[in-house]
């Protein structure tokens, strides 16, 4: 799938628990279903059932970035955990760190997962709170998160994805463009397959 | 020729066999080329999307796959379904793998079983070799000296269309987990011991190697279920160097090579292990004489302390999910239900110990046993385990993945407090409001006698 980003200036709303597993994310039972019904309905589905949970709430009902905290999105690959932000309309989630398989999902589905300092973290979310509505802006050109306010703080992304998201460039049509390297690759490996062998060759060069 | 003679000699297990598998490389991202990708029920998205662009599984030959998540353990047939949605999965599997031209292992072939479990098991996992599954437990297969990493759907159609991956180099981290475990204390406490040590995103971006006299004591099945765990610890992967264990694990597997392929396959795998100055951007050391059976109180891998311990002070929002108040001693706590299973815990050497525990009594709350696989369940009902089992109450499974995810129906009830062998306290995980404790299998077998958390040790 191709996705394009640039930048987003979008409401934001504040999650606090460390450690948001996947599973809390969509709950297993959920994946089973077709992505063409839409997954922004599973989104966060069994924390939802609380009318107080911050996203039932407005204005953070309208959000499109969610500000996390640490290992946000570890646990299970299940990419409906992506599905399900993207499709509930959330395009950046900002954390200190993310779990590495949930990261690239978001990746792939045109979701901007941008690494932030626990501190610097911890500070957005308590404005967000503290000023419900808050539009935060997150600049994949510059590779900032800004605030209102003027405050700017660099974030960290994968680079080759980030190019690929600015461009909105098709990351499977550009490997499919290396098939020949792929060939290549393959010859110099030798025969390392099935039962006969498991021993690849050494790479020349 | 030694192929690594022009390599200074500092390079680490991990760099190895990353180095070998990198195609080609551009802004940073390596292009790395997969040695055996392994598919199950729920990549039917993946699928999906590969037959959307009009593109077909390019590498058949690398590609292994079987129904496990999905799977009913009441029988054999995708007709022994949850219901009608969940039998579709299966069947669309099947369909799926037949058109690929795949080998795969369907739901009444005796070596179909739990993906993590299959691949070792058959010696489609092999050291060197860059394995991928969308499962975050692929971590596993690490445990024979491969590189294998879980993906998601858009990475499975990118491995079915391509046989490669775009990936970012990440970092290195040793675990030498020193000294000799004591009595009582199996590969899953050692895990849970380190989780609880380093912290869920503790190796958030690394590739561990377990390493260490502890580590090289281990059986390979051992050594799986602490390569398991390691995504509970935030980790891409974990991996064990390949040694004379490992070898004498695969020889005879029916997709390890053989004759002469064995022996070429043999060199080179020996070339494997981490050269003595090997540099790791981090390392954390465990001492396994002070370690104790543990058991998980909350609703992380992190949360876990040995089985003489107390509940500690902790988020509120764990300990209201779990019943649980801080200062509650964890043995005594009484369960309303043990799972064994899992592709963490279902190996025959899970089944065995779990046995030694049960033999000659009776369980006092419901418990199931669910082996890895139709070969490990084979070979448990050839010991006679399975009966050992059964007499004590416990109810006796086919292989799948079964109350480790609840996607197949077997799951908890809300509230319902469960000694499991598998790999996540997850809210929710066993099923919704479901309260899950993780521990070993030997401990979990001491739950299910006791009725409640029990120090296996303590057992006469």
């Amino acid at each position: 799938m191709s996705a394009q980003f640039s930048a987003l200036t979008a409401v934001a709303a504040p999650l606090d628990a460390v450690n948001v597993d996947t599973d809390q994310i969509i709950p297993a039972r959920f994946l089973k279903f077709p992505r063409e019904e839409g997954y922004g309905r599973f989104l966060f589905h069994d924390l939802r059932v609380d009318p107080g949970f911050i996203l039932n709430r407005a204005p953070f009902d309208r959000a499109r970035i969610l500000v996390a905290d640490a290992n946000f999105g570890c646990g299970s690959s299940r990419e409906g955990a992506a599905y399900a932000l993207h499709d509930a309309g959330f395009r950046a989630v900002i954390a200190p760190s993310f779990g590495d398989i949930f990261a690239a999902n978001c990746l792939k589905n045109g979701i901007v997962p941008a690494r932030l300092g626990a501190e610097i973290c911890a500070g957005l979310r308590r404005r967000l709170r503290d000023h419900p509505g808050t539009e935060l802006t997150v600049d994949l050109v510059s590779q900032q998160v800004r605030a209102p306010g003027g405050a700017a703080h660099a974030f960290a992304v994968d680079p080759f994805h980030r190019h690929l998201l600015l461009e909105g460039i098709d990351e499977l049509g550009l490997t499919l463009a290396n098939l020949p390297a792929i060939e290549a690759f393959e010859r110099r490996w030798g025969a390392g397959l099935g039962p006969d062998s498991g021993s690849p060759r050494r790479r020349p060069g | 020729m030694d192929p690594q003679a022009d390599q200074p000699p500092l390079r680490s297990l991990f760099q190895k066999v990353w180095d070998r598998h990198v195609v080609l490389e551009r802004g940073g991202q390596c292009l790395l080329y997969v040695d055996r990708h392994l598919v199950h029920d729920g990549s039917f998205h993946a699928f999906a999307n590969l037959a959307r662009r009009g593109l077909r599984v390019r590498r058949p030959e690398r590609t292994f796959g079987m129904p496990d998540h999905y799977v009913p353990t009441s029988g054999r047939s995708p007709g022994d379904a949850a219901t009608p949605a969940i039998r579709r999965l299966i069947e669309v599997f099947d369909a799926n793998a037949k058109a690929s031209g795949m080998t795969a292992f369907a739901l009444d072939d005796e070596r179909q079983g739990i993906v993590h479990i299959v691949g070792p098991e058959q010696g489609i996992t092999l050291p060197g070799f860059v394995v991928v599954c969308g499962d975050s437990h692929t971590s596993t297969h690490g445990a024979l000296g491969a590189l294998a990493f879980g993906i998601g759907q858009s990475e499975i159609e990118h491995v079915l269309a391509t046989q490669t991956l775009w990936q970012a180099r990440p970092r290195t981290l040793r675990v030498l987990i020193e000294g000799v475990r004591p009595r009582g204390v199996s590969a899953k406490d050692v895990i849970l011991a380190l989780i609880a040590r380093i912290g869920a995103g503790g190796a958030v971006g690394h590739v561990i190697e377990y390493a260490g006299g502890a580590v090289r004591a281990m059986s390979v099945e051992e050594r799986l279920t602490v390569c398991n765990m390691s995504i509970e610890a935030g980790a891409r992967a974990g991996m064990v160097a390949p040694d004379d264990t490992t070898f004498q694990y695969l020889r005879g597997r029916p997709f390890a090579p053989s004759g002469e392929a064995w022996d070429r396959a043999l060199a080179y795998w020996k070339t494997l292990p981490s050269d003595p100055q090997a540099r790791f951007d981090a390392e954390v050391t465990l001492q396994a004489a002070g370690l104790e059976p543990m058991v998980t109180w909350g609703t992380s891998p992190e949360h876990a302390a040995p089985i003489t311990g107390c509940v500690p002070e902790a988020p509120a929002r764990a300990l209201e999910y779990m019943g649980l108040q801080a200062g509650m001693r964890l043995a005594g706590l009484p369960i309303d239900r043990v799972f064994i299973g899992s592709c963490t815990n279902s190996r025959i050497e899970d089944l065995r110990a779990a046995a030694a525990v049960v033999r000659g009594r009776k369980a006092r709350v419901p418990a199931l046993v669910v082996p890895g696989s139709g070969l490990v369940r084979r070979q448990a009902e050839a010991e006679g385990l399975d009966a050992v089992f059964r007499e004590a109450g416990f109810e006796w499974r086919h292989a799948g993945c079964s109350m480790c995810v609840a996607m197949n129906g077997d799951s908890g009830a809300p509230q319902e407090r469960i000694a499991s062998t598998s790999n996540r306290n997850f809210e929710g995980r066993q099923g919704r409001g479901a309260r899950t404790h993780l521990m070993s299998p030997a401990m979990a077998a001491a739950a299910a006698l006791a009725g409640h958390l029990a120090d296996v040790r303590t057992l006469a």
